[in-house]
């Protein structure tokens, strides 16, 4: 397997507070990695850094690597913006812009400099066939996109992250707003993307990460307490803390 | 004892209703009066020679009342402070919203307020002994008491409203939206325009409305720099607005005089302006909020 991320030695801070205790992880290319641990444990935080995302906060510091592809993410002389197409970010909250569904789409790559109308079009079906919404939405492009439902929303702004042609797909909590109906689509969709793209996922729900990922990793407190096969990790904890978070004991 | 709390809440709530009232009361009052004081002269003018007649003549022997002038004035100056004033005042918004550090925010934002507090008497009178001759020199003109120099003075004093509308509606548009915008990859810059600007349009729109109304009304400022002379406006021309034709005959026109009454006339064509602004200002600011 190719390690497509590998975290070394990543620290980081909220002013004076530390949120990410030395954190070392490998991801694994096309493969679901489920984040979980109770709220406030550095798991959204660490998801962020990945795609320097935690840069717009006041206040952060962060020592240690990230590296992408054999390059660390935080040297100077990465295109901040160009790493940001390249690990594309589903939000917890379904967050369409105030524009219609095609522009949404196309968002993306017109910012990236495609201005051919055909080539857009094409760009914006392809998408939305990959987030499996091609069918629900394709007599209602020109529709505002906040006219859609929050499941719809989502897998829009799925299909919006993949507009840019991504190779890692980061996903904050994406089910945590939605329904039981419209959170199953988004994990078969999330299970078929892996086929093409690396998928790092944050969830509270750790049904969710058995029936999704491959691996997992448990953070507690801003360390990262166990990783590795989702269903070793859910049969034979290593770790006590694991065991106790994930048979409920916490959390 | 709760018959006399019942009281209590009833008298409370008359009392706030009339304060309300008293709100209305004045802007009827306002209304009809100008309406029936209004209407006189323009029977005797005639509405088409009134409106666009090219000639203000009102001490003449044979005295003409033709205010297409002043309209037109208050068009192109309104129009004039607008396209300078915007741009300018719609920019600083966008900075102070998204790329001004804390500190010299909190300057900008003061020195805005400051910019609103200014008695427009003040404003008139910086622009008479600075702006005036200034653009006399520059322009090579023999006096510089023109439509340009009002243009100028008003598109400094709407900035404040401008800025401060446009600035609220920036700072509305949800993290959310500019989030997203740069985990595809735009650059803050893009994403401000693209993403944070046309998510407050609404708003935006407001704050150019709320600007032409404070331009069209605007009289003290623009009376001191325009010259005052009911030409047909051009740049370098003195000119007269609606407001400074109202203020500058009232205080000699006699009482009862045809004169006195086209004054009246022309407070209601700038009335009438007025109401239509207001009109689609309330129709920016409810299609902002939905």
């Amino acid at each position: 397997m190719n390690h497509v991320m590998t975290v070394k030695e990543l620290c980081l801070w909220y002013g004076s507070t530390q949120a990410l205790k030395d954190i070392n992880i490998e991801i694994e290319e096309r493969s679901i990695t489920a984040l979980i641990g109770p709220s406030g444990c550095g798991k959204s935080t660490f998801l962020k850094s990945l795609n320097r995302m935690n840069d717009l906060i006041n206040g952060v510091r962060i020592t240690g690597e990230v590296c992408y592809r054999n390059q660390n993410i935080f040297d100077k002389d990465v295109d901040v913006n160009e790493l940001r197409r390249s690990i594309g970010m589903v939000f917890q909250k379904p967050n369409p812009f105030p524009m219609s569904i095609y522009d949404n789409i196309a968002y993306g790559p017109r910012t990236h400099g495609i201005k051919n109308k055909a080539k857009l079009d094409d760009i914006v079906e392809h998408s939305l066939r990959g987030a499996a919404i091609w069918e629900e939405v394709k007599d209602r492009l020109k529709k505002s996109a906040l006219g859609l439902s929050g499941g719809q929303q989502q897998r829009l702004c799925i299909a919006r992250a993949l507009a840019v042609e991504p190779d890692v797909l980061l996903m904050d909590e994406p089910t945590s707003a939605l329904d039981p109906i419209s959170t199953s689509k988004i994990e078969e969709l999330a299970m078929e993307l892996k086929n093409k793209y690396t998928i790092i996922i944050v969830t509270h729900n750790m049904q969710q990460a058995v029936r999704i990922s491959d691996n997992t990793a448990f953070f507690l407190l801003g360390d990262l307490i166990e990783y590795g096969n989702t269903e070793k990790m859910f049969e034979q904890p290593k770790d006590k803390r694991t065991e106790d978070y994930i048979t409920g004991r916490f959390g | 004892m709760k018959n006399r709390k019942r009281l209590m809440e009833n008298a409370i709530h008359g009392i706030f209703l009339i304060l309300g009232l008293i709100t209305v009361g004045c802007v009827l009052l306002i209304t009809v009066y100008l309406v029936i004081s209004g209407i006189p002269a323009i029977r005797k003018i005639g509405i088409l020679n009134f409106l666009f007649g090219r000639k203000w003549a009102s001490t003449a022997v044979e005295p003409q009342y033709g205010i297409f002038p002043f309209i037109l004035t208050s068009i192109y100056g309104t129009a004039g402070a607008i396209v300078a004033g915007v741009p300018i005042g719609f920019m600083t918004a966008v900075y102070l919203a998204k790329i001004a550090p804390l500190k010299v925010k909190i300057v900008i934002e003061a020195a805005v307020s400051l910019l609103a507090g200014i008695p427009s008497v003040v404003y008139g009178l910086v622009g008479m002994m600075v702006l005036v001759p200034g653009i006399r020199i520059v322009f090579h003109i023999p006096d510089g008491a023109s439509l340009l120099a009002a243009i100028i003075v008003l598109a400094i004093m709407i900035l404040p409203s401008i800025i401060k509308v446009s600035l609220t509606a920036l700072e509305a548009v949800p993290r959310e939206y500019e989030d997203a915008s740069l985990a595809l990859g735009a650059t803050p810059v893009e994403t401000y325009f693209r993403v944070s600007v046309p998510a407050a349009k609404s708003g935006i729109a407001a704050a150019v409305v709320l600007g032409v109304g404070r331009a069209i009304g605007e009289a003290m400022a623009i009376m001191m720099v325009a010259g005052n002379a009911p030409n047909m406006p051009k740049v370098f021309q003195s000119v007269r607005f609606l407001t400074t034709a109202v203020a500058s005959e009232m205080s000699y026109a006699a009482d009862g005089s045809l004169q006195k009454q086209a004054l009246f006339s022309i407070a209601l064509v700038l009335f009438l302006f007025i109401m239509l602004i207001n009109a689609v200002l309330n129709f920016f600011l409810k299609h902002s909020k939905e």
